[in-house]
């Protein structure tokens, strides 16, 4: 303490100031995100110049889009009439016009309900898989949807698919009894044979035989007719639902300790995975009927679901196989300690293990998956590009590219990536490690 | 199967097969073996017969015949009168071109981008988003087809470039004309050739050149021998700095050692630089790029680039923090931390899922057919199919092509993945 007198003593607080524009607002938050340094600088004003460039020459081509058009010609005096002096402006007119084509291909236009109904079935299918807070009871039209939904798309006989249904039932039936009179290996066995057999003679006749007494159909609509998105959904459904048990099959069997199924596991994954889509598919096309008995004519389109299913579970297989490999081997230990057998311990506690950690690389194969339906359109079939190019082939539309590729962009970008964001919700949900 | 071994002692009965764990297995295999035998003797029985009925037989003769079509695209020699099976080594070029030109630029595209969706600079992190996502969630096949639509609909035609006031020009100082029939680049050429081939004059009035496989041989040895010898020196550098923890400045002769043979080469060989130029109605000399390698290549390279971008993101965001701030505290360098520290660790983990997207890449670049690039699919798969009608055979040959190339570098993979792993219990 000095002597000298205090002059000054402030006896009331001052109110807080304001910080200084620099540091508050989008003023701070732009010098800390786009300008803390000058190579910062030069990448924002870089990427400002590519937004700006890229929307100055699209979005006027998209604003002044034109939607109420019935041809190309039209469409192109529309914008002439508008007098802007340059061509740029979009025909979307194209899509109004074409809606149906490129949403159901040549189905018939009065039964545009039965794919319709049939997603709806299938959303009412897959409910209960996905959302397990639903009533357990929902799983029967689980097990009905693929029947219906086959019924529904392709028509013909009601007796068909319940024949082939009926296949399922007598797998279920002899694994039931050979399980208690005689082991269950012989269950299994029988469960896969008997099925097979019934499919191959007994199917067929028994399908006829029930519509000729009680001829009980809808109209039939052959494959060809199939076309558009609900051809990629149809395939690429059909591919998801059938190819994730069969991969997992194919995974448990390339992890097995039994020398020839793993053999046989890792031949078939290696090469389906090592050859292309495409060559798969060209060889759906053109060299099925050779293995097949001769005389067979088999869809082209059941065909191509067969191919892409095979070749997505090859995919399947080897996410799960990463995800059976991650877990640690007490968890396999633990099974046999318990005395659980084979069966039950992968159903108890490897798989609800590995399947969790395998989600989202099992959601980018189906991903992968519903982009690689597009590659049909090689083939012959009437997916979203072919029929954008049969639209080419019209004299109203001809010479039309951009509205067409980016209508289906879009529809394919909304689809996988509302898919992706699923997977991330998932993983986090059923994230039970604490982070 | 040590227990296999052990027989059990009251004898063997045959419901052990089923109910003995022992034997189960055996049993379970066999019954499979069977069910395959029994599978693949029926396919091959069922194609036998179909074969008979059309009156084909299975043999790869007709990989010696003419084949009697062109490629437009072609890295050996090769006109109509050669045989198929050298067509199929065309494509089979073609497809390891733009195989191997689609991994160079989709890894720089995909290093970059990953990288810059890291930055801390919010307008480039969300644009380089848009262009992953964007890439990621729309069929490779939509690219190709659009790009491809840009080169043929969009670029300006050869005879816009003609006249006293033409309506375009030629970029790079009239070297690179980019047109509507595809892009030509200069091409080098050497007016004192080794390789023995004819030399021509590309424009009248100029030195004659040729450029043959010899010459190249020449250039990219010597190119090799100064590689290796900059390899040596940087050796020579390590071992003196773990002498004497000094570390003896380099980069002069490194840069010495890359840039003078390789120029002297060049020089002794008179390396002259041949630029396109219109002639008629189309560009001549240089080399050409056609549309439909453009648009695969710069399609394929996209797309993968946003895939890789992922997988660079998330090696990078997969070395924990405390891994730089380690390196910090040591006193390692800020510009040596990433070459030191972060990628090699890093690196164990991009390399294996980087190598799946090269192999993918390599598959997709089938996707040729969508814009007529003469790749092993559209020649061997394609038109010497649809000549021969041999599709058994042809398919087998391009399906044994991919999967061999497929096997070759997963097995690099596996390779690499065993030699980096880290050392568990």
């Amino acid at each position: 303490m000095s002597d000298t007198p205090i002059t000054y003593v402030r006896d009331t607080m001052l109110p807080q100031q304001a910080p200084p524009t620099s540091e508050v607002g989008p003023v701070r938050w732009a010098r800390e995100n786009l300008f803390s340094s000058p190579m910062n600088a030069i990448l924002t004003i870089l990427s400002l110049y590519i937004v700006y460039t890229v929307i100055s020459h699209v979005g006027p081509w998209l604003i002044n889009g034109i939607w109420d058009a019935d041809s190309l010609s039209e469409c192109r005096e529309i914008i002439a009439a508008k007098g802007d002096g340059h061509h740029s402006a979009a025909c979307f007119g194209v899509i109004t016009a074409r809606w149906h084509q490129l949403v159901f291909g040549y189905y018939p236009s009065e039964l545009y309900w039965r794919p319709v109904l049939a997603l709806l079935v299938f959303f009412v299918g897959i409910a209960p898989v996905l959302f397990p807070s639903l009533p357990r009871k929902l799983f029967i039209v689980s097990m009905v949807a693929p029947f219906l939904c086959f019924w529904l798309l392709w028509g013909g006989s009601i007796w068909l698919p319940i024949s082939i249904a009926l296949g399922f039932g007598v797998g279920v039936v002899a694994f039931k009894l050979l399980s208690v009179s005689v082991s269950s290996l012989v269950a299994i066995i029988g469960a896969i044979l008997l099925p097979l057999i019934y499919w191959l003679y007994l199917s067929g006749p028994l399908a006829a035989g029930l519509a000729s007494i009680v001829p009980l159909g809808i109209e039939f609509v052959p494959s060809r007719s199939f076309g558009g998105f609900m051809l990629s959904i149809v395939i690429g459904l059909s591919a998801i639902v059938i190819s994730l048990p069969l991969g997992i099959l194919l995974a448990l069997g390339r992890q097995s300790d039994l020398f020839i199924i793993k053999t046989c596991a890792v031949v078939f994954i290696e090469v389906i995975r090592g050859v292309p889509l495409i060559v798969w598919l060209f060889t759906a096309q053109l060299l099925l009927n050779y293995f097949l008995p001769p005389g067979s004519n088999f869809d082209l389109t059941l065909r191509v679901i067969i191919m892409v299913t095979l070749f997505a579970s090859a995919y399947i297989a080897e996410v799960v196989r990463g995800g059976l490999a991650a877990l640690p081997k007490g968890q396999y230990e633990g099974g046999d300690s318990l005395g659980l057998n084979y069966w039950q311990s992968m159903q108890l506690i490897i798989l609800p293990q590995a399947l969790k950690i395998s989600i989202p690389g099992i959601v980018n194969t189906f991903i992968g998956l519903f982009k690689d339906t597009t590659l049909v359109v090689f083939i012959g079939l009437f997916d979203p590009l072919g029929i954008a190019s049969a639209i080419r082939a019209t004299t109203e539309w001809n010479g039309i590219y951009w509205e067409l590729f980016l209508f289906i962009g879009i529809m394919f970008f909304i689809s996988c990536f509302s898919m992706g964001r699923y997977s991330l919700y998932l993983e986090k949900k059923l994230q039970r490690e604490h982070r | 199967m040590s227990t296999l071994t052990d027989p059990p002692k009251p004898g063997f009965r045959l419901s052990q097969l089923i109910y003995d764990t022992r034997y189960r297995s055996i049993t379970i295999q066999v019954i499979a073996l069977a069910l395959i035998v029994a599978a693949f003797w029926w396919l091959g029985n069922n194609t036998v017969n179909n074969l008979n009925a059309l009156g084909k037989d299975f043999n790869f003769g007709f990989l010696n015949s003419a084949a009697g079509y062109d490629i437009n695209q072609k890295l050996i020699e090769y006109n109509n009168q050669m045989s198929h099976g050298r067509a199929a080594l065309v494509g089979i070029l073609n497809t390891l071109l733009v195989a191997f030109l689609g991994c160079i630029a989709a890894l720089i595209i995909g290093v970059f981008v990953g990288v810059l969706r890291l930055s801390k600079n919010w307008v480039v992190s969300k644009l380089m988003a848009v262009y992953v996502e964007g890439f990621r969630n729309v069929p490779l096949l939509i690219w190709i087809l659009l790009i491809g639509a840009v080169m043929s609909e969009s670029m300006p035609q050869p005879r816009e470039f003609r006249g006293e006031n033409a309506t375009q020009s030629m970029y790079f100082s009239d070297n690179v004309a980019v047109t509507n029939r595809g892009i030509w680049i200069p091409r080098i050429g050497f007016t004192n050739s080794v390789s023995g081939e004819e030399a021509v004059a590309p424009v009248e009035g100029a030195a004659a050149v040729a450029s043959g496989g010899l010459d190249w041989l020449l250039v990219l040895g010597t190119l090799g021998l100064s590689l290796f010898a900059m390899r040596l020196v940087r050796q020579r550098a390590d071992r003196i700095q773990q002498a004497t923890g000094e570390r003896p400045t380099t980069w002069y002769q490194r840069l010495g050692l890359l840039i003078i043979p390789v120029g002297i080469v060049l020089f002794l060989l008179g390396a002259t630089i041949v630029s396109p130029y219109l002639k008629g109605f189309n560009f001549t000399e240089g080399i050409h790029l056609r549309n439909s390698l453009i648009a695969l290549w710069f399609a394929l390279s996209l797309y993968t680039g946003a895939f890789i971008a992922e997988i660079v993101r998330a090696g990078i965001l997969a070395v924990s923090k405390g891994q730089s701030e380690a390196a910090a505290a040591l006193g390692i360098q800020p510009s040596r931390t990433m070459n030191l520290v972060i990628l090699p660790q890093a690196m164990r983990v991009i390399i294996p899922p980087l190598i799946s997207q090269f192999l993918n890449l390599t598959k997709n670049s089938s996707l040729a057919i969508a814009v007529g690039y003469m790749d092993v699919r559209a020649t061997l798969g394609g038109i010497t199919i649809n000549q021969t009608g041999r599709e058994l055979e042809g398919m087998l040959l391009m399906g044994a092509f991919y999967l061999a190339l497929s096997l070759v570098i997963s097995g690099g993979m596996n390779y690499y993945n065993r030699s980096t792993q880290l050392a568990e219990r």
